[in-house]
């Protein structure tokens, strides 16, 4: 399985929580102790060690929030 | 590592005002993203309607035209018979282009200009506070429809690519869905060979893309993407419609 | 060049193809077809030119908002009904600052109306009929020379100012036939086009075509800009004719077709000994305030005459500041007033003043 990392421009996350639903490792949640600029509890990854780089997660956000990173 | 998903550069840095979780950010993000890869960005003028996505013109990293309600077409048409050589869209939503602007769509396309059209169709008005549109669907409760759209009072939903695919300048026509990731790739798939459909000079290009109004259908934006695939696809089938070979 | 016999609507489309048009978005209304028809015979003609016959006037004025903000020397005509749905569209040029020529060739209203020439549409083009703070040039020919000359300049000042200018003329001009000549236009400096949407090469930030200003003190800088751009419209683009006012007694102001027959019933007037002139505004918008204002010093009355039940003579009074009695005298619905209406009119208020 390839590995990946992923990385969140807190500050432009709305909380729509679409991420959250697509991830197939499941590690992709939202971060209930931190508000972000906009008010809202931003998109978090707290198990990146499972992260497989599948790009999911920023397919899915309508505001360009996330960048993947994945190993070849 | 290598960077493998990052924000388009055919979008300007500027964030969206869209509701959260709101899809047409997605369908921007892959409009971007065709022209990018297209390597078409810098000879595209972008025509950007009334409603939801009317401040679009800030978002995408092209030249812009802001057009009055349901008029992007007939805009898009003077632009191209100008800028043969160039790619031309229209981002449109139901509302203008199913309504106010449906002589201006269906006529583009019987003409056959050569650009292409975003038609994003999420069943609402949105911008205006979520008033009936002739997309919303049956029993679908709208401000202008607080009971329920019924057929006896506002008809049956229109279904614009059915109704266009008719048209022979119609020559690419499909109807895609941002609701999860295996329908987004194929949403940006349908986008870039319309462009490409365009800049081969076939014809017009169209892609509806059904999309969520969580704000206004008063659900949540995870709620929303099971409530279209629940409610707006069987209505709406996603498919490809017509495809040049067809029309030759 | 030598001089030509032409019909008015295709003089018309003559002067704009020399002016440099290549592009017009038609949709048809009589009385102006044969100017459409006439763009589509030659338009074709000229590398990258095109015709479009649009689906409705709403279109067509939306694919000039297209058009020339892609930087290009386009027209739309049309007559009365049909340039009420352009209106729209207007407003949008207008507070977007585009350039562009269109033309109404005028007949009689309200609603339907009827095919016959009519001055009806004096408010629709001075007042504007779209939404909004917002102004254009209104040129108002009274023969074929003079419609080529302005339609010509038209595209000058359209790209002058960036601002829609509008050619009215009535019916009659659309119909005859006069000699025309086409001369080089007067060679005003033209600002460049860099606001055009033609591409970004991914080499400059986007060019942006929008009339949309949410944040009111930015639509409120935005149309207070607006109005410098037409208090110098109105400094530098008036334009009148006087005939015979500077002894007149009784000055008629009259405009387009309606002027050539003010012009024989002050001249048949002359004949009997009354002292009449003629100011003809040829800018309705801007309106030749000066021109009245300085009769008012010499007249004794003034008589708009026009093919309405009453328009143009609204500004006459407001130039005309309460100094000399105002008259008026009218014919509507396509029917054309003779000069020996105007002169007894004319007769009418001497008897009146003396």
């Amino acid at each position: 399985m390839a590995k990946g990392k992923v990385h969140f421009d807190d500050d432009k996350c709305k909380g729509c929580e679409l991420c959250t639903t697509v991830c197939p490792v499941n590690i992709v949640l939202m971060d209930k102790e931190r508000i972000n600029a906009k008010g809202y509890h931003p998109a978090t990854v707290k198990e990146m060690e499972k992260c497989i780089g599948c790009t999911n997660c920023a397919m899915i956000c309508p505001d360009s929030v996330i960048t993947v990173e994945r190993e070849k | 590592m290598t960077v493998v998903y990052e924000k388009t550069k055919g979008l300007t840095e500027k964030q969206t005002h869209y509701c959260p979780g709101c899809t047409h950010g997605v369908i921007h993000k892959l409009v971007g993203e065709v022209l990018v890869e297209l390597g078409i960005l810098g000879k595209t003028v972008g025509v950007a309607p009334v409603g939801c996505s009317v401040l679009a013109y800030d978002y995408f990293n092209c030249d812009m035209h802001e057009a009055a309600h349901g008029r992007a077409p007939a805009v898009a048409t003077g632009i191209k018979r100008v800028l043969p050589d160039h790619a031309v869209f229209t981002y449109q939503g139901d509302g203008d282009l199913a309504s106010i602007g449906t002589a201006e769509i269906v006529h583009a396309a019987h003409r056959g200009e050569k650009f292409t059209t975003i038609f994003v169709n999420n069943a609402i008005y949105g911008m205006t506070g979520g008033q009936m549109a002739p997309t919303t669907l049956i029993g679908q409760k709208a401000t202008t429809s607080p009971y329920g759209r019924s057929v006896a009072d506002a008809g049956m939903p229109l279904r614009v690519s059915e109704m266009l695919a008719t048209i022979d300048g119609a020559v690419f026509v499909e109807r895609v869905s941002v609701h999860d990731v295996p329908n987004i790739r194929k949403a940006k798939k349908a986008i870039k060979k319309a462009f490409e459909v365009q800049m081969e000079g076939k014809g017009f290009g169209i892609v509806e893309v059904l999309s969520t109004c969580p704000t206004n259908w008063g659900i949540s934006p995870i709620e929303s993407l099971s409530w279209l695939k629940e409610n707006m696809i069987p209505y709406y089938p996603l498919g490809n419609f017509r495809t040049p070979e067809e029309g030759k | 060049m030598a001089k030509m016999l032409m019909k008015g609507n295709e003089a018309i489309g003559a002067a704009a193809i020399q002016a440099g048009c290549k592009f017009f978005f038609g949709y048809p209304i009589t009385p102006q077809n044969e100017l459409p028809e006439y763009m589509s015979r030659e338009l074709p003609k000229i590398e990258g030119g095109a015709f479009v016959q649009a689906e409705s006037e709403v279109a067509a004025i939306n694919m000039i908002y297209g058009a020339a903000g892609a930087g290009a020397r386009c027209m739309t005509s049309s007559s009365s009904p049909g340039m009420a749905l352009k209106q729209e569209g207007i407003s949008y040029i207008a507070g977007a600052e585009l350039p562009a020529v269109i033309v109404n060739i005028s007949r009689g209203g309200p609603g339907l109306g009827g095919i016959q020439p009519s001055q009806a549409d004096y408010f629709q083009s001075t007042r504007g009929g779209g939404n909004g703070d917002y102004r254009h040039l209104v040129y108002a020919p009274a023969s074929l020379q003079e419609a080529v000359d302005l339609v010509m300049e038209a595209f000058d000042v359209a790209d002058y100012y960036r601002n829609p200018v509008i050619v009215l003329g009535d019916g009659m001009i659309g119909q005859m036939m006069e000699p025309v000549e086409f001369k080089k236009s007067n060679g005003r400096e033209l600002p460049a086009k860099d606001w055009a949407t033609t591409g970004t090469k991914e080499e400059r930030t986007p060019n942006i075509i929008n009339s949309l200003a949410l944040d009111p003190a930015k639509l409120e800088e935005h149309n207070r800009k607006l109005t410098r751009k037409y208090k110098e419209i109105e400094k530098n683009e008036v334009r009148h004719e006087d005939y015979k006012t500077e002894d007149a007694d009784v000055v008629i102001v009259a405009y387009g077709t309606t002027a050539r027959i003010a012009r024989n019933a002050v001249d048949a007037l002359r004949e009997e000994g009354i002292k009449a002139g003629m100011m003809r505004p040829i800018t309705l918008w801007p309106f030749p305030e000066a021109a009245i204002q300085k009769v008012t010093h010499t007249a004794k009355a003034l008589l708009s005459v026009e093919m309405s039940e009453g328009q143009m003579v609204e500004d006459v009074r407001l130039a005309n500041e309460g100094k000399l009695p105002v008259h008026f005298y009218g014919r509507s619905g396509g029917m054309i007033p003779s000069p020996d209406e105007i002169a007894d009119k004319v007769k009418e208020i001497i008897g009146g003043v003396k």
